[in-house]
């Protein structure tokens, strides 16, 4: 009877995913809403990267609730994780395995770079590739390599929750000056917009930035270490 | 021409790496075999000129998931069958 259902979800599975195979085509060129984008987002904005320029100014709402739905698996996970692991210090979790050598010493070196990388994704988000979000997550990632070269390290929660809450209230109290000073919520063109490419432009874009990428980064952070205890 | 051989080369990777994640016998392996999905996913967003996607993909996909995945395997004990 199991095997059954299974045969009956693969088929139409397969029956959808017929449908979106048969009908494709590849895009000669942009679309019409891409081509509108690429045309007004650099001087409307001012930023060099669309990308950026669409998820946070127009796309800022989308945004702001994939960092809300990413606080709630946080606070989740705290809660879910938190409670047992409370009070134990470095000292009494039980010993593991220590990290092979290549670990630890290849963690010393690429981990400053990593961190780094991360900084220049974040704050970089208006002209190169990236973005708050990214940056964010590639510093988290440095965290867990970090985790996973030195086990007895103990990361601050009590200091990542307080920058990641501070960093939430002054996103959204940066969408709401937009909302006093410029278009709408979240609208990043109540700063000037400056000279297009330079590292201080495009508006409140690299603020807005820099505050997704604390609260991103301190979020998966606490995540993996709540996973490691 | 070169260049879409290589994205076809990409995404036949991304589909075996997926096909041993759920077809491997240790939980283990069949987690870094699905990190390996994620990773090769993140190339083809950088060839097909998505390097924004790509870099969430790498971090969150191949990286940060994976390294969830592998505690809970350890904490659970199903790692050592």
């Amino acid at each position: 009877m199991k095997r059954f259902f299974g045969a009956v979800a693969v088929l139409l599975f397969g029956v959808v995913l017929w449908g979106v195979a048969t009908g494709y085509a590849e895009r000669g060129a942009p679309s019409e809403l891409a081509m509108r984008y690429l045309a007004e987002v650099p001087a409307d904005l001012g930023a060099a990267n669309v990308v950026t320029g669409i998820l946070i100014t127009y796309r800022g709402f989308d945004t702001l609730g994939e960092v809300a739905v990413l606080f709630m698996v946080a606070a989740t996970v705290g809660l879910l994780l938190g409670g047992e692991s409370r009070g134990t210090s470095a000292a009494s979790r039980p010993a593991s395995r220590p990290p092979s050598e290549l670990v630890s010493n290849g963690a010393e070196v690429v981990l400053p770079v990593i961190f780094l990388f991360g900084t220049y994704v974040i704050v970089n988000g208006h002209l190169s590739a990236g973005g708050g979000f990214q940056g964010g997550a590639v510093v988290a990632s440095a965290v867990g390599l970090m985790v996973l070269a030195r086990p007895s390290a103990v990361l601050d929660h009590g200091f990542l929750s307080i920058a990641e809450s501070l960093a939430g209230v002054l996103y959204v109290a940066t969408g709401i000056l937009g909302l006093i000073l410029a278009g709408g919520f979240l609208d990043s063109r109540f700063l000037p917009p400056g000279v297009f490419g330079a590292f201080v432009s495009a508006g409140a874009i690299p603020l807005i930035s820099a505050l997704l990428g604390i609260k991103v980064g301190a979020e998966l952070s606490v995540i993996i270490d709540r996973f490691r205890s | 021409m070169l260049a879409e051989l290589f994205i076809l080369v990409i995404c036949a990777s991304i589909l075996v790496s997926g096909i041993l994640a759920v077809s491997l016998r240790g939980l283990m392996a069949a987690m870094i075999s699905a990190g390996l999905a994620s990773l090769f996913a993140a190339v083809s967003y950088v060839l097909l000129a998505a390097p924004d996607v790509a870099m969430a993909e790498a971090a969150i996909g191949a990286g940060l998931s994976t390294l969830v995945f592998l505690y809970a395997i350890r904490k659970t004990n199903a790692g050592k069958e």
